[in-house]
């Protein structure tokens, strides 16, 4: 059996890993599980703009996986960055097997707001599966509702929905047919 | 929409910056590649085509700057963006002095990358589109119609030529049919101005009022029937060029009022207090004899200079008969195709009798001549002399003035009464048969 590894880097609220690992088995029909990994932080951490580096942080992340382990998605709470970009919510490896997402900037708190939890768990979900959709090949996609509509700030995530839009579907649904993933449901 | 089919070469000798960009541009969907400095991204660049070019504009050896000219050169609509640290701004402003789209200051906010990458794609493709709509006006506009390989009419190729890169005011002269309008509009098309509209006014076919509403518009309510504003002919060819057919036909008031156009640039529309600015070429034509009716007082001798800066005479048709073979297959193949119909060629004997023919009526009587042959010619591939004869038969056909003309006429006419019976004609004619026979030769004549 392969699985779908939720891997919290850092501290990371349980009950949101708990509310993935059941979200993302509904959506992807893959078996999730909650896996712990260690991570070295010094090696990632930029004192100067007190942010982690991603790409950094992936490597780390697809380093020693398990050979059941089908695809990785990186929990955390720090805030992210790519040295061309101020921030980042999340990165992944098109066509590869990690994706990572972080929570950070998905608080309302961030934005001087009053905190949603309801709120974070649909933004940490939206931008879960959209990582996760990159690496099964899938670009961003010009449909406002799909997942895969690119996302530079809260409001966008807020905006699309959990859901693929057609053409996506198809695209990953021929993905994973592609790699003779047996397990295939409709998202 | 979609982002397919836009690429992006992404310069900085910073592999993180080339890794990331990449990875971004790769999950938009771009076709994207990279270069870690100034020559290989030359390379690339002379290797495929490229819509948008981000360069840092520090690197070692070819800095961004230089990059950016030599892209220019290479092909100036690319769109380059540039890439600085925030101590680099000034020489990003520069660079955009030099043509860049835009600068992008390290670390750069998704939001504004992304934005930013989407005016490029739109710029770009708004760069193509026109380039390839300047390149479809240029073909439509250089459809050669003035056709010949007269001495004349090189001439007047070689004149249209000249002027055509000039301003000047054109006053283009010839009897109706000769191609005025054509030559107009073959000045126009090699003109700078050929991107901007070329608007004809018939001005001999408006009475006063009307020409004057026609030319410089007028507001809702000027006069009786104003329903609507209405922008004026002027208005419509700013930045073009008008073309004034039948100037010798205008009244002196609207001599007068046009006059005071071509002078200030400015007029006032019917009905209206606002004074309209407009930039446009005049282009003139007339076949009437303006000298005279300058000396007769009849046009405003200030408006006639004003008109007649360059001077272009066309030639009537009969003056070039050497013409009509190439302008009779010209317009053979223009209505051929435009009929659906498989004519390729005009008999040596009906070519014989379109170039002994007078053509009173000129380009524009040869025009219909053929369309017309090409209507009767049924299911021949070449028009024959009976499909013109229909023609020829159920029209006037007056010679010219010259003495040769007239007699060439009139011996066809008595010849044609005599059903070509030589000794009956020679008698009508009071010349002897061997004089007869010697005409017929000289002027070509046949039944």
């Amino acid at each position: 059996m392969s699985y779908l590894d939720i891997v919290p880097i850092g501290e990371v609220d349980e009950a949101l890993l708990l509310f993935l690992r059941k979200s993302l088995y509904q959506i992807f029909k893959i078996q999730s599980r909650i896996r712990n990994s260690r991570f070295d932080l010094s090696r990632v951490y930029d004192p100067v703009r007190n942010q982690y580096n991603s790409s950094g942080l992936l490597l780390q992340l697809i380093s020693d996986t398990p050979s059941d382990t089908f695809k990785i998605l990186g929990v955390t709470e720090l805030d992210l960055f790519i040295p061309i970009f101020t921030f980042l919510f999340g990165e992944a490896q098109l066509n590869g097997m990690g994706a990572l997402v972080s929570t950070h900037r998905l608080h309302n708190q961030f934005y001087g707001i009053p905190e949603d939890k309801e709120l974070l768990k649909n933004r940490l979900l939206k931008e879960g599966i959209h990582e996760l959709g990159h690496t099964f090949g899938l670009i961003h996609c010009f449909t406002l509702k799909c997942v895969m509509n690119s996302s530079t700030y809260v409001e966008e995530i807020d905006q699309k929905s959990i859901d693929f839009c057609r053409l996506c579907e198809q695209n990953i649904i021929h993905s994973r047919s592609k790699k003779n993933l047996i397990d295939i449901g409709p998202f | 929409m979609n982002n397919q089919g836009v690429s992006i070469l992404v310069v900085d000798d910073e592999f993180s910056v080339r890794d990331s960009l990449y990875n971004w541009f790769k999950t938009e969907g771009y076709r994207v590649d990279t270069a870690e400095n100034g020559m290989e991204a030359l390379k690339k660049l002379q290797e495929s085509l490229w819509d948008i070019v981000l360069v840092d504009i520090k690197m070692p050896k070819m800095d961004g700057m230089e990059l950016q000219r030599h892209i220019k050169k290479i092909d100036n609509s690319i769109i380059v963006i540039v890439i600085t640290a925030y101590a680099t701004v000034d020489t990003a402003v520069e660079a955009m002095k030099e043509g860049a789209f835009d600068y992008l200051s390290k670390p750069v906010d998704p939001d504004k990358l992304s934005i930013l990458i989407r005016n490029a794609v739109n710029q770009r493709r708004l760069m193509v589109e026109n380039i390839q709509l300047r390149q479809k006006v240029e073909e439509l506009s250089l459809q050669d119609e003035v056709a010949g390989e007269s001495p004349q009419i090189k001439k007047i190729l070689e004149m249209i030529d000249t002027v055509a890169k000039t301003d000047a005011t054109v006053m283009i002269r010839g009897e109706s049919g000769t191609g005025k309008e054509l030559v107009a509009q073959a000045i126009h098309g090699k003109s700078n101005r050929r991107y901007f509209p070329i608007i004809s006014i018939n001005c001999g076919a408006f009475p006063e009022g009307l020409l004057e509403s026609e030319l410089f518009g007028h507001e809702k309510g000027a006069f009786t029937g104003a329903q609507y504003k209405r922008k004026g002919k002027l208005e419509m060819a700013n930045g073009g060029t008008i073309f004034f057919d039948e100037i010798g036909n205008i009244t002196m008031k609207m001599q007068m009022d046009l006059l005071r156009v071509i002078e200030t640039k400015q007029f006032t529309p019917l009905g209206s207090n606002k004074e309209v600015n407009v930039d446009f070429r005049i282009i003139a034509a007339t076949n009437t004899d303006l000298e005279k009716k300058v000396a007769e007082k009849d046009f405003r001798e200030d408006l006639y200079y004003r008109l007649n800066v360059f001077s272009i005479q066309i030639p009537p048709l009969r003056e070039r008969t050497q013409d009509i073979p190439l302008i009779a297959h010209y317009f053979l193949g223009k209505y051929a195709r435009s009929m659906n119909k498989d004519v390729t060629d005009i008999s040596p004997e009906a070519m014989k009798m379109l170039t002994q023919y007078n053509w009173p009526g000129n380009i524009r009587e040869l025009r219909n001549t053929i369309e017309r042959a090409l209507v009767v010619v049924g299911k021949k591939n070449r028009i024959e002399s009976e499909d013109l004869n229909l023609l020829f038969v159920s029209k006037a056909n007056p010679p010219g003035n010259s003495l040769e003309e007239m007699e060439r006429a009139h011996i066809q006419r008595i010849l044609e009464q005599s059903d070509w019976n030589i000794s009956r004609s020679a008698e009508t004619l009071k010349i002897d048969r061997v004089t007869l026979y010697n005409k017929i030769k000289k002027y070509g004549l046949q039944r």
